[in-house]
């Protein structure tokens, strides 16, 4: 379809003239407000204290969604918003993996606040077109799109009635219509999801970035949660931002000369040490495979298992023929560690674009154990199609491949049968049967618009439905608080399985990944050691969402005196680095302490959101069994050594005497104790109490003591 | 005996710090190894021998998410 047809029936519902102006130190201390069902769009300016107190990015997201909705508001009320935030250093270009922007928002899964990080060029452009967020409300009555252009100064909705829906081709038409020439193009990004957005739960939001040298649309996914479920919902078809000019000195940084120095020493470290590291600049993070296969972590048939012999088939070596290395490949400008992979051409062999040669944002570790190993498939070709799908389609990688894996269990185990799957032999390893689905979801019809519901609601389902055990569906169900887990077998770390439980949004190892650290290295034998890595961890990782980063600079690449510091697993010299980064933006110095700190503000009101939604309590942070040990017989046999010499070991159990029935049992009644024990001393040392919230004296301590939170806290606490 | 991040592991003569790393399956690239308080050189692993009784660390450096 023409560009001049397409823009022929969009229809203007609202328009905004703002006063252009620049950042200051990383911020413009404005937001932006959208309203879907009343076309009001508004600037708000943010006070001083939200602005010392949140940060930014995240931390802005969760203050404006607070202040937007109440305690009874739900994921489909027009009154919950989706919040696009990036933060006071996100957009320097100096420094790599500087370019992330933060989703928040009610998520359909949990049903409470979530957040979601990702890359591509909006969040940066979105500020330097002057916002330090955009939060929209409301719900539009038919399609539309949300255009801001931030060299004239103006925001449009208009009604956009025949763009397409799925990613890959409405990126390219709304690239392609708003750019004034193919110049042009470089300096747009767009948010958009896809048709099983609008079908399922776990729908995703894909944001675009301008390839100029391979001359192409690319794109990175805010994937967790379903906010592209919410973008549906709310009828946008598309965001679209514009801003011609970017360059290195646009936050007005304090002290560019720190910017500099910075990021020419972590450019430098890339270029001496990342081929022999992790090699991310050529493999991306599919180097992980093989490391999580060797260690026994890799999820293999919805985490039953920790490694597979046929694992080596989705090993880094599988897909990196199929990568085109030569152009660059960071999602934003500086970004030299440049881990976002591309397929430049890719036939597809089934489904609506069967036969068409299409260019795929390629398959990253979690896509590749999520949608192969948990499913029991080892075929790169098989990955490579559901990553494209599951992107234009719109739905997040994670959650599609915990649930399918989900799905294939309960249908070799005669939970569900081929009555119940539309005839889908649902088996591990059925490839073309998990595709069938993944299309039913594009399409909102079978067995998909069952899948899409996603694990918490299809174990109520199949329970309702037909009969199943719903014990059994709670051990094997691998989601908590209604998100789905990502990509690791926590079974042999108990802090991991903190890393998971413990966290504000879900199984997400956004907070802490702490496997190695615990299974492996042994660094963590107490229950305090693991409590103080579930307090510093988690809150280190928030302080990139405050500000704009990406995780993987900081500890992807490391400088080649580490293995010699005291604390290696944090990287000291790279945390030094982000400090100065946050001095050489706002000018404010702060140490490690104080950075800590900045976290638990946001941490701990994103955990009283919780509270306030009707979660964020002890009963909420509960995981399935399957990831904290063995559900049945056959796992328990299949690592029988290790399992007998924990019994002997911890127990003083003689192995001979028991059978496999009683072992299983009598190991989950350890597993799950030493959780409860856990959970205590994380509670304990993040200022909670017994139940999970957080004590008066904490918000206090914190400054986030206000009236309407502590009368939360105090009504809940009781 | 020795032990491996205070696990205990099975001596035997001329375990070597390669070796050992072979024996526990870690392929991890990024690995410290410290031999009774005593880092090794990366480059000196093939050659380093391990004497029964000794506390060996190895340290994957990975961690954090």
């Amino acid at each position: 379809m023409q560009k001049e047809q397409i823009l022929q029936a969009h229809k203007l519902l609202g328009k905004f003239d703002y006063q252009l102006g620049s950042l200051e130190r990383g911020y413009s201390d404005r937001t932006l407000y959208v309203n879907l069902s009343t076309n009001e769009i508004a600037e708000k300016p943010v006070s001083l204290e939200t602005k010392e107190k949140f940060i930014g990015g995240r931390g802005y997201g969760l203050k404006l969604l607070w202040d937007g909705v109440s305690g009874t508001t739900k994921w489909n009320d027009p009154e919950n918003e989706l919040i696009i935030a990036p933060g006071p250093v996100c957009g320097i270009t100096q420094y790599p993996g500087t370019g992330k922007s933060y989703v928040v928002g009610l998520s359909p899964l949990t049903q409470t606040v979530m957040d979601s990080n990702v890359g591509g060029y909006f969040g940066p452009l979105l500020k330097f077109s002057g916002w330090d967020a955009l939060e929209i409300q409301g719900k539009a009555e038919r399609d539309v799109v949300v255009v801001i252009d931030g060299n004239l100064g103006t925001v449009r909705i208009e009604e956009a009635p025949l763009e397409e829906i799925n990613s890959h081709l409405l990126i390219e038409q709304l690239t392609e219509i708003y750019a004034d020439t193919e110049e042009d193009k470089a300096n747009i990004s767009v948010i958009t999801a896809g048709d099983a957005a609008e079908h399922t739960l776990i729908g995703l939001l894909n944001f675009s970035f301008y390839d100029k040298s391979r001359q192409a649309v690319r794109i990175k996914q805010a994937g967790r949660g379903g906010f592209g479920t919410v973008f549906r919902d709310k009828k946008i078809k598309g965001i679209v931002v514009k801003f011609l000019g970017v360059k290195g000195n646009l936050n007005h940084p304090a002290d560019i000369g720190v910017l500099n120095k910075t990021g020419i020493k972590l450019h430098k470290e890339i270029a001496t040490l990342d081929d022999s590291q992790n090699k991310m600049r050529k493999i991306g993070t599919t180097y992980l495979m093989k490391i999580m296969n060797d260690y026994d972590i890799l999820p293999v048939r919805n985490f039953k298992y920790g490694s597979d012999p046929e694992a080596v088939n989705l090993s880094s070596d599988a897909f990196c023929k199929y990568f085109n290395l030569t152009g660059h490949d960071g999602c934003w400008y500086g970004c030299t560690l440049s881990c976002a992979k591309v397929i430049e051409s890719f036939k597809l062999k089934t489904g609506p674009y069967l036969g068409t040669e299409v260019i795929v944002d390629a398959p990253e570790y979690e896509t590749i154990a999520g949608v192969g190993s948990v499913c029991g498939i080892f075929d790169p070709e098989f990955v490579i199609e559901c990553n494209f799908y599951c992107d234009t389609y719109g739905i997040d990688t994670i959650s599609f491949g915990t649930l399918m894996g989900f799905i294939m269990e309960s249908y070799e185990s005669g939970v569900i049968n081929e009555e119940v799957t539309g005839g889908l032999q649902l088996n591990f390893g059925n490839s073309s049967a998990a595709l069938e689905v993944l299309h039913q979801m594009g399409q909102g019809v079978g067995f998909g618009k069952i899948a899409g519901l996603g694990v918490r609601r299809m174990k109520q389902f199949f329970v309702d439905n037909y009969g199943a055990d719903p014990s059994f569906l709670n051990d094997i169900g691998m989601e908590a608080k209604g998100l789905e887990f990502s990509e690791y077998v926590s079974k042999e770390s108990l802090a991991q399985q903190g890393g998971y439980g413990l966290t504000n949004k879900g199984p997400q190892h956004d907070e802490a990944w702490l496997i190695f650290m615990d299974m492996v290295n042994n660094q963590l034998p107490t229950f305090e050691d693991k409590a103080e890595a579930l307090h510093y961890f988690p809150m280190f990782r928030t302080w990139f969402s405050l500000l704009g980063l990406c995780k993987l600079p900081w500890n992807d690449i490391s400088p080649a005196n580490n293995r010699t510091t005291d604390e290696p697993a944090k990287i000291p010299e790279h945390v030094q680095n982000y400090l100065d980064l946050y001095t050489g933006v706002t000018g404010k110095q702060i140490d490690v302490k104080e950075m800590i700190r900045q976290s638990e503000v946001v941490y701990n009101f994103q955990r009283v959101f919780n509270l306030r939604m009707g979660f964020g309590t002890r009963e909420h942070d509960r995981i399935p069994y399957r990831a904290m040990g063995p559900v049945t017989v056959e796992e328990y046999e299949s690592r029988a050594e290790r399992y007998d010499q924990q019994l002997q070991q911890f127990l003083n159990i003689d192995p001979s005497e028991k059978n496999s029935e009683e072992k299983v049992q009598i190991l989950r009644n350890y597993r799950e104790d030493q959780y409860q024990q856990l959970v205590d001393s994380v509670y304990h040392r993040r200022g909670w109490n017994k139940q999970g919230i957080p004590t008066l004296e904490t918000v206090q301590r914190l400054g986030i003591d206000f009236n309407d939170l502590v009368q939360l806290i105090q009504e809940k606490s009781e | 005996m020795i032990t491996v991040n205070g696990r205990d592991f099975p001596w035997e003569e001329g375990l070597t710090v390669e070796k050992l790393l072979q024996q526990k399956g870690y392929t991890f690239p990024a690995i410290v190894v410290i031999i009774n308080g005593n880092p090794v050189p990366e480059d000196e692993f093939y050659k380093t021998k391990i004497s029964d009784g000794a506390e060996v660390k190895a340290i994957h450096l990975i961690a954090g998410g």
